[in-house]
């Protein structure tokens, strides 16, 4: 039990830990997912009051238990359709402890109807923030930098959804797994990445990248066979590590060649590195366990060995052959062959919108002294950038290189 | 049970197919349609005459005015639909995406009201 140092109950590590695992199982026994909800909170409100003086030894049961019993109650004292039927539902329910792994199956079919395809991408994310990651809706609002009324609205109509068109509570069988995964895994992704290189606003926004790495370590605890969610754990890992050096004292971006390597979590790489290693001994590579094997060279000695991540990126691109994918490939190619072939390797690409695009064009043109060229293609990234700390990046760059191109003038 | 309407969006502005496409495209949603049949899913299916053949009664005052042509002007219109009884939405994609690949068109599923209880 988690108390701080005044002795007092920490309620809130309690309330992230426990919220989703517990709506996750009401959502089975009720059936409905804002019941669900309603029925945990309910329960929170009497632990508020109960657990000041003695904790019960398994809050996530104690809540479950205290759930049910105020959802029946709730239940009772409505008379509509739904309200029966859930009733009759709840009371089939014995009062033995749920068993380890139903709870566990209970996590996973929500992770797969919150990621359901039929939702909008939005509202996958969204929905699975705040249910399984137990995150407030104003919590999630300010990581998207949208307003609290439209992420409300949005999950009100992903629930109304899920429940209105009949979006199965139920993982999915062997034939649909490998797309419906591949859905889960984009949401994981993606939530990290806003976490990692936030849309806008600040650079980092850690309480997603430690929400992205908790799901991704809860759903490899739950499907330890599939190759990619255990890449896509060791990719968050190795990615994760690197945080605390991204960014230097005074909130500017460093990039990976000048960081400083003493300052990444070494515990984490450690994690990486065998989950990567588990992933090449079963040899079915994905596009998220080559993603976390580049990582892996990244963080592997004191120096990167780019003709390996070459290697990789070639591998990748043949998984996936995507402009973004191809123009990370050209920074290796830049490394191991120079900036010229480098830079033909991207001419062709096609990102409209995309910042990295002329920012990896500006550096390269940068190496190759065509100054000028390389002034104006970081003015394209300038204006392209959405993020602050990223803008200041590219603007420092310019600067410098500026200055250099009067300083050859002078001279 | 739920039910679900599987409605086929046509676009009517799309060149028409030749005679044999369209007999070619008949026998694909005529064995899907079979296919429900026999998996105890199917409710009903119908193919619509194109919108030029359509008309539209609002009421209004008390009274009804008509007018020629669909409610709508656009690109795509409802050609056709089956109405099918499953358990879930994975189910009714499960024959909305066989149905999209024998129409050649998309498909827009819908759950009908209440359909818990019928």
């Amino acid at each position: 039990m988690s108390t701080d140092r005044s002795g007092q109950l920490d309620l809130d590590s309690v309330y992230r830990a426990e919220y989703g695992r517990c709506v996750a199982t009401l959502t089975r026994l009720l059936g409905d997912i804002t019941l669900a909800e309603e029925a945990v909170q309910d329960a929170f409100a009497v632990a508020v009051q109960k657990w000041h003086e003695a904790p019960p030894p398994n809050p996530g049961a104690w809540i479950v238990t205290t759930a049910r019993n105020r959802a029946i109650d709730r239940l009772r004292r409505e008379s509509t359709r739904e309200a029966r039927h859930a009733q009759a539902l709840l009371l089939h329910q014995g009062d033995e402890p749920e068993e380890v792994g139903a709870v566990r199956d209970d996590q996973l079919r929500m992770i797969f109807t919150c990621c359901h395809p039929a939702l909008s991408p939005l509202a996958q994310t969204a929905l699975t923030l705040r249910l399984l990651g137990g995150l407030e809706v104003a919590q999630i609002a300010r990581a998207y930098l949208v307003p609290e009324a439209t992420v409300a609205q949005r999950i009100v109509r992903a629930k109304k959804k899920i429940r209105d068109a009949g979006i199965p509570y139920r993982v999915p069988d062997a034939a649909e797994l490998p797309d419906r995964l591949t859905s889960v895994l984009t949401v994981l992704y993606l939530v990290f990445n806003e976490g990692y290189t936030s849309t806008s606003g600040e650079l980092l926004r850690t309480d997603l990248c430690l929400e992205a790495v908790r799901l991704a370590r809860a759903l490899a605890e739950l499907m330890p066979d599939e190759p990619e969610v255990i890449g896509l754990l060791a990719l968050l890992l190795l990615t994760e590590a690197r945080r605390p050096a991204r960014v230097g004292p005074s909130g500017e971006l460093v990039v990976l060649a000048e960081q400083d390597r003493s300052l990444w979590n070494r515990e984490l790489i450690a994690e990486g590195h065998d989950l990567v290693r588990r992933c090449l001994r079963r040899a079915r590579p994905g596009p998220y366990q080559l993603q976390a094997a580049i990582n892996a060279v990244h963080t592997d000695g004191p120096a990167t060995d780019w003709a390996q991540v070459l290697a990789l990126y070639d591998q990748l691109l043949q998984h996936t052959p995507t402009p973004i994918v191809a123009l990370n490939r050209a920074v290796a190619v830049a490394e191991v062959h120079g900036p010229a072939p480098a830079l033909a390797t991207i001419d062709e690409l096609d990102l409209p919108g995309y910042h990295l695009l002329p920012a990896t064009r500006a550096d390269l043109l940068t190496r190759l002294g065509r100054t000028t060229d390389a002034i104006a293609a970081y003015d394209e990234a300038i204006t392209l950038a959405t993020n602050d700390t990223q803008r200041t990046f590219l603007q420092t760059r310019r600067a410098r290189l500026g200055r250099e191109a009067r300083d050859d003038k002078e001279r | 049970m739920k039910k679900y309407l599987l409605a086929v969006q046509f676009d009517e502005s799309a060149p028409s197919p030749s005679e044999g496409e369209m007999q070619e495209q008949q026998a694909r949603t005529a064995k899907v349609t079979a296919e429900m049949q026999s998996a105890g899913s199917w409710v009903f299916v119908g193919g619509l005459l194109p919108s030029h053949a359509t008309t539209v009664v609002r009421p209004g005052n008390g009274t009804t005015t008509m007018t020629d042509g669909p409610f709508a002007e656009t690109k795509e219109q409802l050609g056709g639909f089956w109405v099918i009884r499953c358990d879930d939405l994975d189910q009714a994609l499960a024959w909305a995406e066989k149905c999209a690949l024998a129409c050649g068109a998309p498909i827009e599923v819908r759950p009908f009201e209440d359909a818990q209880w019928t």
